[in-house]
């Protein structure tokens, strides 16, 4: 599939296609071991897998301000994520709702720092350089076909932060220096 | 004109307005404020600024002391040498190192560091419920073997249950 069809085939992808209803789960947080151990690579065709893309997403929308997800996050430490930046205003480039399993970068440019918080870091935000041009390869869950797109600013920074979890690694592992950590502001 | 270089720490309880008294007060005594940082620790205000100029110590002092009246704000002030050069060579790391919180820590990846003869040039950690985070800027010497030194780091990491990641600092040249 070429990245042209590929981006075509994500963003024409949704939730329904996996057949199942998707149940909320809990999100685990820093220092649970799992966030921080390389997951497996999965067959996306598999029954477990096809619930547990539904449950990713699931999980997602009831989390307000949440952008994406991974497996590890609900504590399964599988190479498995669900991302939607649809309503967010820095995004450009969107493929609407879509899984990805076993994901990899395949090409990155044009580095940018940006703040990035996370569910599973929920006391910390941190400024983390990364590319906001993006092509990456993986799995959809259900049809197991294979897909490569390209897409840019804050849907790259969303699949690069969700493929940096499926690899056991938090954004504190990629923060610029020492002040580059802010507790994050509660006001009472 | 005396030109010598002090130290001056804050250090207490957080209220608006301090950064504006002591520097008022440095200003008065004609002291240029060189490198400052000012943070807060768990709540508590924590500055230390290099000021230079021609006031001696106790002096400085004076102009600070209403500073500390309150009895919340510890305020010090002590001569200090002026900067060493800075070495030559060598390359510039970021040390992420997080996990659940345990005393030692620090000590224990640090002294990786030290080992290698690495210098720390910026040292953050925060505790934030169970997890213990921190983050370092450090140079190591231009003959360092980087792979090992990451590898002991990471090890040491693994004795007290954290993990480690080492990651050279980028510097965008424009």
């Amino acid at each position: 599939m070429s990245p042209a069809a590929g981006s075509e085939r994500v963003a024409a992808w949704s939730e329904t296609e996996l057949g199942v209803e998707g149940r909320v789960l809990d999100v685990v947080r820093a220092p649970a071991g799992v966030l921080s151990a390389r997951g497996d690579d999965v067959d996306p065709t598999s029954a477990d897998i096809v619930q547990l893309a539904a449950d990713l997403v699931a999980t997602m929308r009831v989390s307000p301000g949440c952008v994406g997800l991974a497996a590890n996050q609900v504590g399964v430490g599988v190479r498995v994520f669900c991302v939607d930046v649809t309503e967010h205003p820095k995004t450009r480039t969107r493929h609407g709702t879509f899984v990805l399993c076993n994901a990899v970068v395949v090409a990155s440019s044009r580095n940018e720092r940006a703040r990035e918080g996370c569910m599973s870091v929920p006391d910390l935000t941190g400024d983390v350089k990364r590319a906001s041009r993006l092509t990456v390869r993986g799995r959809l869950p259900g049809t197991g076909e294979e897909v490569e797109f390209s897409t840019d600013a804050f849907e790259a920074r969303a699949l690069q932060h969700e493929i940096d979890h499926t690899d056991g690694l938090l954004f504190l592992d990629r923060v610029a220096g020492a002040h580059a950590i802010y507790p994050r502001q509660t006001y009472l | 004109m005396s030109t010598d270089l002090y130290a001056v720490t804050v250090l207490g309880h957080d209220r608006p307005g301090i950064i504006a008294a002591t520097t008022a007060g440095l200003a008065e005594l004609g002291l240029n404020i060189e490198d400052s940082t000012m943070t807060l620790l768990r709540g508590h205000f924590a500055m230390m600024l290099l000021c230079r100029g021609g006031s001696d110590a106790a002096a400085i002092e004076r102009a600070l002391a209403p500073l500390a009246v309150g009895g919340d704000l510890d305020v010090a002030v002590r001569p200090v040498a002026s900067g060493p050069a800075p070495a030559a060579g060598g390359s510039a790391w970021v040390l992420t190192v997080h996990g659940g919180d345990r005393s030692g820590i620090v000590s224990a990846v640090v002294a990786e560091v030290a080992a290698a003869g690495g210098n720390i040039t910026d040292l953050t950690t925060r505790l934030a419920g169970d997890l213990y985070l921190l983050v370092a800027e450090l140079d190591l010497p231009v003959d360092a073997d980087v792979a090992a030194v990451e590898s002991a780091i990471r090890a040491a990491a693994e004795r007290v249950g954290v993990t480690a990641t080492l990651r050279p600092a980028e510097a965008d040249e424009l």
